[in-house]
């Protein structure tokens, strides 16, 4: 198996290169691109980057592993992230994990081949409470059916 | 109470698009910045009182100079990894007035003699950096930003930078450690007062609602903008309420009203009618305070020093009656061990440590001097590491120990093992 950049993430990334003083900079830019161009980061594109960067394959190993929103192995379609922290706790963020176990049969921490359940620090919606982040999309104010109809709609 | 400085446009339909933005005054400013000298604009910064709205309240001029006076190639990092719990501010600003933001980075840049910025933005914040990439191209395809900043024969580029989950990032090295495409851990500080370095080079890091202050300022004068505030406090702050709260949200006002008073009036006063029981000010770290304490607390520095807190960012977790202290301290300390960055072993391990302890509290598995080594591995936390999370830590736990220790001693009580002590 081998991996290089998309023509479309080639053509980012040569954008992005003149922007910063240094080529390393492009680290976790690089990482996004091949998460989104095959859904996780593979091996295989570490050791890509790694070389179109000049910068070793540990160091890119270690920063992958040290932020949370990269993953190493391929996710489940839908990953719905509970944010656990202090306003959605006090807000009822418990009764949406319940909601969502309820509909999809899956605790926090767990996943199957749709969905993927985790609890998560503070996603800066607290005002929004309790909320949850699928894949991308911040859903705030939730209630129990609130919850309840958006995963029923996703599994249609 | 409400005093729209930086949030003026939120409220106003499609006010993140230039066509609005420039209709409500938008890049104004710029026409009257660029026909003085940077360092006017500097002077004019450091008169204003403007104070970091990131946290930590240091001094915006003071800071700005720190890089200007190297007189070296420099950059300007905007902060907009937004992750300290019960803060929501600057996703306001992304959201509703990015236009702002880049009229204050272009003000900036010209003061510190910059020309290339970025804007380290939590990666989670996908909509809130998709919408200002947005209104970057704008600014790009009108002239605003570029080779030739309105004509004015000035540089300013402007990038986008996406961090990836780590609260840690929001400490302004360990901020540039991630934008440099290193972990984000924290760098040690010299003594003296000193700029960030960003691949060596004079940097400037400022939060975003700090930036997007600079418009007013230099449009209205520094003299309009103490006419809000407090004399060491001027201005005013998006705060924000969340948690047991009628009406939560962003709300601006000047420093120094009562924080009773907003919680009762703007925030419409505590859900389902119960009693208020404890607010954390601003941010999760900043020590908790007592319904007493909130009754004479105003929010601005000084005030909150007072009272044995901080106002940080300004952000309040507003907390009822039938809340379990206990349970909130265990909310915090999970929260603070997962983000601990791992460099500095009384952290680390501190983090873990105390976690472990107050899990044990609140599952009724624990000894009566628990509390008394809590206290003592805050001690051991607190001035020891890089950076000052786990001193943060340290405060939290001393907040919730020193103003509600009974709760934690009844717990206590009913563990099987404290009958054995």
């Amino acid at each position: 198996m081998s991996f290089s950049f998309s023509a479309h993430n080639e053509a980012k990334f040569a954008a992005l290169l003149p922007r910063y003083p240094h080529p390393k900079s492009l680290v976790l830019p690089c990482l996004w691109m091949a998460q989104y161009q095959e859904g996780y980061i593979s091996q295989e594109a570490m050791a890509y980057i790694a070389h179109k960067l000049d910068v070793p394959m540990a160091h890119l190993y270690g920063v992958a592993t040290f932020y949370t929103m990269f993953h190493l192995e391929p996710i489940a379609k839908y990953h719905i992230q509970v944010c656990k922290t202090l306003s959605c706790e006090l807000c009822g963020k418990d009764d949406i994990l319940k909601a969502i176990e309820e509909e999809t049969g899956l605790k926090a921490g767990e996943s199957n081949a749709l969905f993927k359940v985790s609890q998560v620090e503070c996603l800066g919606a607290c005002g929004g409470a309790p909320m949850l982040q699928l894949n991308e999309e911040y859903h705030e104010n939730l209630s129990v059916q609130s919850t309840k109809a958006l995963l029923q709609g996703l599994k249609s | 109470m409400i005093q729209k400085i930086v949030s003026k446009n939120f409220n106003i339909k499609d006010s993140h698009k230039l066509e609005v933005a420039k209709a409500n005054g938008a890049y104004e400013s710029i026409d009257k910045a660029f026909k003085l000298k940077p360092v006017d604009l500097e002077v004019e910064i450091s008169k204003s009182g403007l104070r970091g709205k990131g946290g930590g309240g240091a001094s915006a001029g003071a800071k700005w100079c720190l890089v200007s006076v190297t007189n070296e190639k420099s950059y300007l990092v905007v902060n907009a990894d937004e992750s300290e719990p019960g803060t929501f501010k600057d996703r306001q600003i992304l959201e509703h007035d990015p236009h702002l933001l880049i009229e204050g980075i272009i003000l900036t840049c010209y003061a510190i003699h910059a020309h290339d910025a970025y804007i380290y933005i939590r990666g989670e914040y996908v909509a809130f950096a998709k919408r200002l990439e947005e209104a970057i191209a704008e600014a790009y395809k009108d002239g605003i930003i570029g080779q030739n900043v309105k004509d004015f024969g000035y540089r300013v580029d402007i990038t986008v930078h996406r961090g990836a989950g780590a609260y840690i990032c929001g400490e302004k090295s360990a901020l540039i450690e991630s934008l440099e495409g290193n972990r984000g851990h924290p760098r040690l500080k010299p003594h003296e007062p000193s700029p960030e370095y960003f691949f060596g080079k004079p940097t400037l890091v400022n939060n975003v609602e700090t930036i997007a202050t600079v418009p007013f300022i230099i449009k209205e004068g520094a003299d309009a903008y103490r006419a809000f505030g407090t004399e060491k406090s001027p201005g005013t702050l998006l705060f924000g309420l969340s948690g047991h709260i009628n009406n939560p949200g962003i709300y601006e006002m000047a420093f120094g009203e009562s924080m009773q008073a907003f919680i009762d009036t703007v925030g419409g006063g505590v859900k389902n009618g119960k009693k208020l029981k404890a607010v954390i000010p601003g941010g999760a770290s900043t020590p908790v305070l007592t319904a007493k304490e909130v009754e004479t607390a105003r929010l601005d520095y000084e005030s909150m020093r007072e009272v044995g807190s901080a106002l940080g960012t300004g952000g309040m977790i507003v907390m009822d009656e039938d809340t379990c202290m206990v349970s909130a301290l265990k909310n915090l300390l999970s929260f603070y061990h997962h983000e601990s960055c791992g460099q500095c072993t009384p952290c680390r391990e501190g983090t873990a440590w105390v976690d472990g302890i107050v899990e044990n509290i609140l599952s009724h598995h624990s000894k009566l001097d628990d509390i008394d080594l809590l206290s003592d591995i805050s001690k051991t936390m607190n001035g020891k590491t890089i950076c000052v999370f786990a001193p943060a830590v340290a405060m939290v736990i001393d907040g919730f120990i020193s103003r509600f220790k009974e709760e934690f001693e009844a717990y206590i009580l009913q563990s099987k093992e404290s009958v054995n002590v």
